[in-house]
């Protein structure tokens, strides 16, 4: 149980150190590094990465949700085709979904032209993609459960009873 | 022309904290642990079906003792959680805040001239409230050996034997202590002896972190003799939406509701929705903040320790209590480390007996805003050694 406590409060802020989860859980801190330990090796945890709001940066980043949809036949299953597109750095996510299409792809670029090219030249080609369909992502509000909004600032009196 | 201030006004001294304002007003990085309010805002049900209220036109008055819906889902409530039964149309009423709740009990049962005995240090607004009813205030320290729970030793010290009423406010603000059912067993029992009436404030029931909470009034022969003060604030983090609630026997809340329905009428009519929903299905959303809450209590009472702060083990409300290094009062501790760190706590003095020499810390806020106003509280610590 205390390693489910761990995860939570590592997808938090994964740069809490053992120490304030240590202080958090009530537990020593070398169990806590042994959690982590486990964690990791048992492969629950696979990374850590900073959740970053991009419109906050001079460098233009683009970023598209592409929806995929595949034609499997007897030699070419849904993990082939996910193992081919996953090895692109391009690619951030590549989800298995429900519903009108088959695959939700993440993909990231300097450019919009470049986002592009890589969907139509890499991506499109491959034989059992039948359709693609690229939504540019405008904004983004929240990441990883951590909204972007600016109104934090703490309205409340700094005394009351 | 001056206004001729009525005596009852003019004893209640101006509230302790305010000077503490004035500093914090000065400067704008201030990190507040002087906020006696969750961080969280009301779960998104709640606030949606306030919402819908308005959208529906909801806006008219509702029963003076709160829409009926309500007050069946609070006694389903207070059932479930606290093995408490009161009958929905004549046990319970509906307030404007526990605050409203716990005046009107003071204006229904106290006479002038009556002890009101009052557990402290606790919560700010009780004494004055017995004072504004024409009451006389018998204060009942409790300290830290303790661990800041009330004995019969200390009441019987204190002379609350005399006492017409007994005010609890467990788990107590300020000090985040708590009663487990072992320690009120002989409060009720010199309670029933002494023919106490007996105040019960148990608004932070719900965090309530070493154990389940239990209410005096499940005590036997204990119902009939007190009064059960709860509300949307703290646990469902609806503090500006006003709503709280009594529970009680049925003459008593009927003399409760003939001051509010001349003062106050109903209760804020979209809190009402609110609440109603909050009950309904923001029951995940309280266990998730409670889970916040424990983590933030442990880590705060780690940090004291480390930092070599004397702290008392709080085990309920969102607050702890640490004791004053040597060489400070309370008051000169808080001016100071506000002053030089910018870190607002509130002085243990303003809570009553047995609150002088101590912090109340709130943990109602930010992981972040913690671990930096805690590292003040060290370099200051560390400065002045
Ligand atoms: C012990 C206690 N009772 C009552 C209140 C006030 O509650 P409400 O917002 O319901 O009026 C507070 C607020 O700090 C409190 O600490």
């Amino acid at each position: 149980m205390s390693e489910r406590e761990v995860l939570e409060l590592l997808r938090e802020n994964a740069r809490y150190s053992t120490a304030d989860i240590a202080r958090m859980t009530d537990l020593e801190e070398d169990e806590v590094e042994a959690a982590i330990e486990e964690l990791e090796a048992t492969g629950v945890v696979r990374g850590y990465q900073a959740v970053v709001d991009w419109d906050k940066l001079e460098d233009e980043r683009v970023r598209a949700e592409v929806e995929l949809n595949v034609r499997l036949d007897r030699e070419t299953g849904y993990d082939d085709i996910s193992q081919r597109l996953a090895r692109f750095p391009q690619v951030k996510a590549l989800r298995l979904v429900s519903g009108d299409y088959d695959f939700d792809m993440e993909v990231e670029g300097d450019s919009i032209r470049e986002v592009s090219q890589f969907i139509s030249e890499k991506v499109a080609p491959v034989p059992e993609i039948t359709q693609t369909v690229t939504h540019y992502v405008m904004t983004s509000y929240k990441e990883n459960g951590i909204e972007f909004g600016d109104g934090e600032d703490d309205e409340r009196l700094s005394f009351s009873p | 022309m001056t206004f001729e201030l009525s005596d009852r006004v003019q004893t209640v001294p101006p509230s302790g904290i305010r000077r503490f304002f004035e500093i914090a007003e000065e400067r704008d990085d201030v990190i507040s642990l002087g906020v006696g309010e969750p961080d969280f805002a009301t779960p998104w049900a709640a606030r949606d079906a306030a919402i819908t209220s308005l959208e529906q036109g909801k806006t008219s008055y509702t029963a003076n003792r709160g829409r009926r819906d309500l007050r069946e889902a609070i006694a389903d409530y207070v059932a479930d959680r606290f093995d408490l039964g009161y009958d929905p149309d004549e046990e319970i009423i509906v307030t404007a805040g526990a605050s409203e709740a716990v005046d009107l009990a003071f204006r229904s049962f106290v006479d002038p001239g009556d002890t009101v005995a009052i557990a402290q240090p606790s919560y700010i607004s009780y004494e004055p409230g017995v004072i504004f009813a024409g009451g006389e205030v018998l204060p009942v320290p409790t300290d830290e050996e303790d661990d800041f729970r009330l004995t019969v030793e200390g009441l019987e010290e204190a002379g609350a034997d005399e006492a017409d009423m007994l005010v609890l406010c467990y788990p107590n603000n300020p000090t985040g202590a708590i009663m487990p059912a072992e320690d009120l067993e002989p409060i009720a029992e010199f309670a029933r002896e002494h023919d106490l009436t007996v105040l019960s404030d148990e608004i932070y029931a719900e965090l309530t972190y070493d154990g389940e909470h239990t209410s005096i009034a499940s005590f036997e022969g204990m119902r009939e003799r007190t009064i059960v003060f709860n509300g949307f604030s703290k646990a469902h983090a609806m503090t500006g939406l006003r709503l709280g609630y009594a529970l009680g026997p049925a003459d008593a809340i009927a003399a409760m509701n003939k001051i509010h329905q001349y003062t106050m009428l109903s209760a804020p009519t979209t809190a009402q929705y609110a609440a109603l929903e909050a009950l309904d299905s923001c029951e995940n959303d309280v266990r998730e903040m409670v889970a916040q809450y424990d983590r933030r209590r442990q880590f705060v009472l780690s940090r004291f320790r480390e930092i070599g702060m004397d702290v008392f083990e709080a085990k309920g409300a969102f607050y702890c209590f640490p004791e004053v290094p040597e060489g400070f009062t309370a008051e000169e501790f808080a001016e100071e480390v506000l002053r030089e760190q910018g870190v607002a706590v509130v002085p243990g003095d303003v809570f009553g007996a047995g609150g002088d020499g101590h912090l109340r810390i709130s943990y109602a806020t930010g992981l972040e805003d913690l671990r930096e106003a805690l590292a003040r509280i060290e370099a200051f610590v560390d400065d002045h050694a």
